[in-house]
């Protein structure tokens, strides 16, 4: 059998071998580094993390959060609709390591900053079950027991080369783990005002499709429980968000507060459940049977 | 002819130690698996899912993985080069050095030190370990190899040389970071820059780890074990280079409809497709090889678990360039499924061909025959069986939760919630929790087999013990 010179010098395969590995990593890792992360990929008001939220993120990548959650949105239909506007490049430069992850056991998280109000995140980290009974989130209530320390903190900015000042470094004094991640997952994906320019308008006069139908409030009460009862409490008596047992509401402004939320004042919108659902709810609300 | 002092024991030290690796990976594999269904099963701060995982995945690629290869390479070197080692010295601090680095890595990631890299997600003091771990034993490859006494080297040692250069790139690269104290470093590349060297890395860490020195292994033991020689010669010279050439170029199929430059999804999804070549040509040269000994699928048991293991690969290798095709990938990207084809080449291929090739030592390493070969039977099916379990209901998992993360009414609203499409996760997790199980009980009959071997097998014939 003829051979070749290769299939004899073990040296020669070596460089050979290299060399045909150099080719496609020089074209796809080392090349795109002239596209990403340049001017073209500013964004003006993306800015380095706070003392406080780059130890948040530090805790983040210790507990491993990111084989469960992601934090890319794609620019996909459903994607958008469910978690908000899609992932730009710029939003990552001060990510290091960057956090996209690659399984969605838990729902992306890459702009979950602002969705909620900070007591629900309190709550939800410490026992996510509470808030969400059929989650299989571990629950984190440790990092309430643990103090941050100040000057570790101090180091991990100065290698990162971000900004701070004397004062942020002093008042983390006495801070706990549970402060730094919270402050660390309100900034996730605010670097974009996304928020208010995906706020929904409703446009047109509103009618309930089902006003009091057994079958919609039957629905309805479903929905409030997976959806609402976290934050408004199991029988309406108001917990994170304020008691919704008062009937202060006509049906329609209780849609356009349910569909379009209070997002800056932690009232997520539910306009991805569809204006069906969300009728459904405001008929459970305002004409359940009340005991 | 002379007679060559063969190092056996290095060969069986390995052996017995990646096996044990291989243990914990599947205990750890169960456990996680369970975790997902039965949150109480996480004890905070150390036994969460979020840093058991990463244990599972290191234990498996470079405990079970790499210190298979370590073993086998050895082996295979010094018959293919029918010399001694070069150092028996340095391979004895090789294993020594292997163990304590596999343990480090183990406490720390316990501990939460981690770069959150996936399969680089040790620190960098571990990291400096892995790289001694990894030269030591490429010089001792390379000199065996210099030193030869057969002047060709046969395919087996090609795909040897080029993953010994592919790890020591892809890691060193992907390890480039800061220090800020002992175990603790951010990476020298921020976000998207960050996240592409990262996915070059990744995948190619299933080229120069889960592909090249499996196919070594199955294009030594797979002549070996029927008695016939590889069908071409020749196909395996396309194959090989084709292979090594166009790996390189897809590691952005893991980062679809990312903020990644579109160029550079194109190129990964095309040479992803193309992939599928060279792959298969091994897949046909094994097939063509047993023109004529398909007889022995039924009387010689190294062939059932070496032609499982190919199929796999075939299998593996049409299903991942379907995943890196755009349409597809925004359908099954971050679900179920993609455990699913993991765990398809992880258990199947990997392992069905790492257990031929111990099953084949074991006359040589052991001086005596199998204890059973129906215990070998035994394991054959309950592995094949676990893992057929696993894989399915997580593709038919992967589906549904995709479906229903993409359903939409038709005012344009979703039709699920989010947590809507979880709760239907949980009848498959049982049922990957259930296939786990028996998969474990399979590497217990394995393990068993070979204690009895070792205790009291009948003596194997010098023939054989040389040969
Ligand atoms: C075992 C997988 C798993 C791990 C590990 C995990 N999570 Fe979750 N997480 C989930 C699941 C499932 C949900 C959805 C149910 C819920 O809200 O509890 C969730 C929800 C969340 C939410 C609410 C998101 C939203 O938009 O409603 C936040 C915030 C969150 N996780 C943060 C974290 C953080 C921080 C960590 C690490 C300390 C973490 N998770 C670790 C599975 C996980
Ligand atoms: C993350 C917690 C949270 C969830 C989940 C939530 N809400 Fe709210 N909700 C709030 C908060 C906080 C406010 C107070 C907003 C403000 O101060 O204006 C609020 C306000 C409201 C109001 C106005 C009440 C008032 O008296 O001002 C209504 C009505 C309401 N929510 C209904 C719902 C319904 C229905 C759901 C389920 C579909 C829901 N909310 C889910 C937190 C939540
Ligand atoms: C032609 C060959 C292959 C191609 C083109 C390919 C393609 C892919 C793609 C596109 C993904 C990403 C899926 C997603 O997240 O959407 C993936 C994941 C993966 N594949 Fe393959 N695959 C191939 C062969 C293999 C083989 C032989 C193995 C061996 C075990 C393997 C192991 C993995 C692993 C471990 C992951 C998970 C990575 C992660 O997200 O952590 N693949 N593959
Ligand atoms: C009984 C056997 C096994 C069980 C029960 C098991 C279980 C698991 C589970 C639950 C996960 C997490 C999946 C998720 O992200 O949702 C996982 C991931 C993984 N396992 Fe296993 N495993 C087993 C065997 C193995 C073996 C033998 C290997 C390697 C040789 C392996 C390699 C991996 C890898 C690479 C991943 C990451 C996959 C990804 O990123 O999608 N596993 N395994």
């Amino acid at each position: 059998m003829s051979s070749h010179a290769w299939e004899k010098k073990p040296v020669l395969l070596l460089i050979l071998a290299t060399v045909t590995i150099l080719v496609g990593t020089i074209f796809t890792m080392v090349l795109p580094f002239a596209w990403v992360n340049t001017e073209h990929d500013r964004i003006e008001t993306v800015s380095p993390y706070s003392p406080l939220e780059q130890a948040g993120r530090d805790l983040y990548i210790r507990e491993g959060c990111n084989n469960c959650h992601t934090q890319t949105v794609r620019p996909l239909v459903a994607e958008v609709l469910r978690y908000g506007d899609y992932s730009k490049s710029g939003e990552f430069i001060y990510d290091r390591p960057h956090l996209w992850g690659s399984r969605r056991t838990g729902p992306d998280l890459a702009r979950l900053g602002g969705k909620y109000p900070d007591e629900w995140h309190y709550q939800h980290m410490v026992a996510p079950t509470s808030m969400i009974p059929k989650s299989n989130m571990p629950a984190y209530g440790f990092l309430n027991d643990n103090l941050i320390d100040p000057d570790a903190v101090k180091k991990a900015m100065d290698v990162l080369g971000f900004p701070y000042s004397s004062n942020d470094i002093a008042q983390l004094e006495g801070k706990t783990e549970m402060d730094a991640m919270v402050a660390y997952l309100q900034k996730l994906g605010t670097g974009i005002p996304w928020r208010k320019a995906a706020e929904v308008e409703i446009i047109g006069e509103l009618v309930n499709p089902f006003p009091k139908e057994p079958t919609a409030i039957a629905a309805g009460e479903l929905l409030y429980a997976e959806n609402c009862a976290a934050c408004h409490g199991e029988e309406l008596e108001g917990q994170i968000g304020p008691e919704l047992d008062q009937d202060v509401y006509s049906d329609d402004e209780l849609f356009e507060l349910i569909y379009v939320g209070v997002t800056d004042a932690g009232m997520p919108s539910f306009a991805s459940l569809g204006s069906t659902k969300v009728w459904q709810i405001v008929n459970f609300i305002n004409y359940r049977e009340t005991p | 002819m002379e007679t060559v002092n063969y190092n056996y024991a290095i060969v069986r030290s390995f052996i017995t130690w990646s096996i044990i690796w291989g243990v914990v990976t599947v205990l750890v594999g169960v456990l996680i698996s369970f975790q997902l269904v039965l949150p109480e099963l996480n004890f905070a701060p150390y036994l969460t899912y979020g840093r058991l995982r990463p244990i599972h995945t290191n234990a498996g690629i470079f405990g079970w993985g790499i210190g298979s290869f370590f073993a086998l390479f050895y082996y295979m070197v010094q018959r293919l080069c029918r010399t001694s080692l070069w150092s028996d010295g340095l391979a004895k601090f090789q294993l020594w050095f292997f163990n304590a680095t596999i343990i480090t890595a183990a406490v720390t990631l316990l501990l939460g030190y981690t770069t959150s890299k996936e399969y680089h997600e040790l620190e960098w003091p571990v990291d400096i370990m892995v790289v001694i771990l990894w030269v030591a034993f490429a010089i001792n490859i390379i000199m065996t190899i210099v030193k030869r006494r057969e002047p060709q080297m046969y395919v087996s040692l090609w795909f040897m040389l080029a993953s010994l250069v592919g790890v020591a790139i892809l890691y060193l690269v992907n390890a480039a970071e800061v220090p800020v104290s002992l175990f603790k470093s951010y990476s020298a590349y921020a976000g998207t820059n960050d996240a592409n060297v990262q996915w070059w890395f990744g995948h190619n860490a299933v080229a120069m780890v889960l592909t090249a020195p499996p196919l070594a292994v199955f294009y030594y033991f797979l002549p070996k074990a029927t008695g016939a020689p590889i069908y071409s010669h020749r196909l395996s010279i396309v194959a090989f280079w084709s292979l090594i050439f166009m790996y390189l170029w897809t590691g952005a199929h893991h980062l679809l409809w990312t903020p990644v430059p579109d160029w550079v999804q194109t190129l990964a999804m095309a040479f992803s497709v193309m992939l599928i070549a060279p792959s298969w040509g091994s897949v046909f040269n094994g097939y063509l090889t047993m023109n004529g000994q398909w007889h022995q699928m039924r009387e010689n048991y190294l062939v059932k678990f070496l032609i499982l293991g190919i199929t796999f690969y075939g299998l593996q290798t049409l299903q991942g360039p379907l995943q890196a095709v755009r349409s597809f990938s925004s359908f099954i990207h971050y679900t179920e499924w993609v455990p699913g084809h993991v765990h398809m080449g992880a258990m199947g291929w990997v392992s069905l061909v790492l257990f031929a090739a111990i099953y084949y030592l074991v006359p040589k390493i052991y001086g005596r025959e199998l204890y059973s070969i129906p215990l070998a039977n035994l394991h054959f099916w309950l592995v094949l069986v676990g893992q057929l379990i696993y894989s399915i209901s997580l593709w038919v998992a992967g589906l549904q939760q995709a479906g229903m993360w993409h359903a939409m009414n038709n005012d344009g609203s979703l039709t699920y919630t989010f947590m809507e499409a979880f709760v239907e996760m949980y009848p498959y997790w049982w049922m990957r929790g259930v296939g786990g199980l028996i998969y474990l009980v399979g590497i217990l009959v394995f393990i068993v087999n070979l204690i009895k071997t070792a205790q009291g097998g009948k003596p194997a014939p010098e023939a054989i013990q040389n040969a």
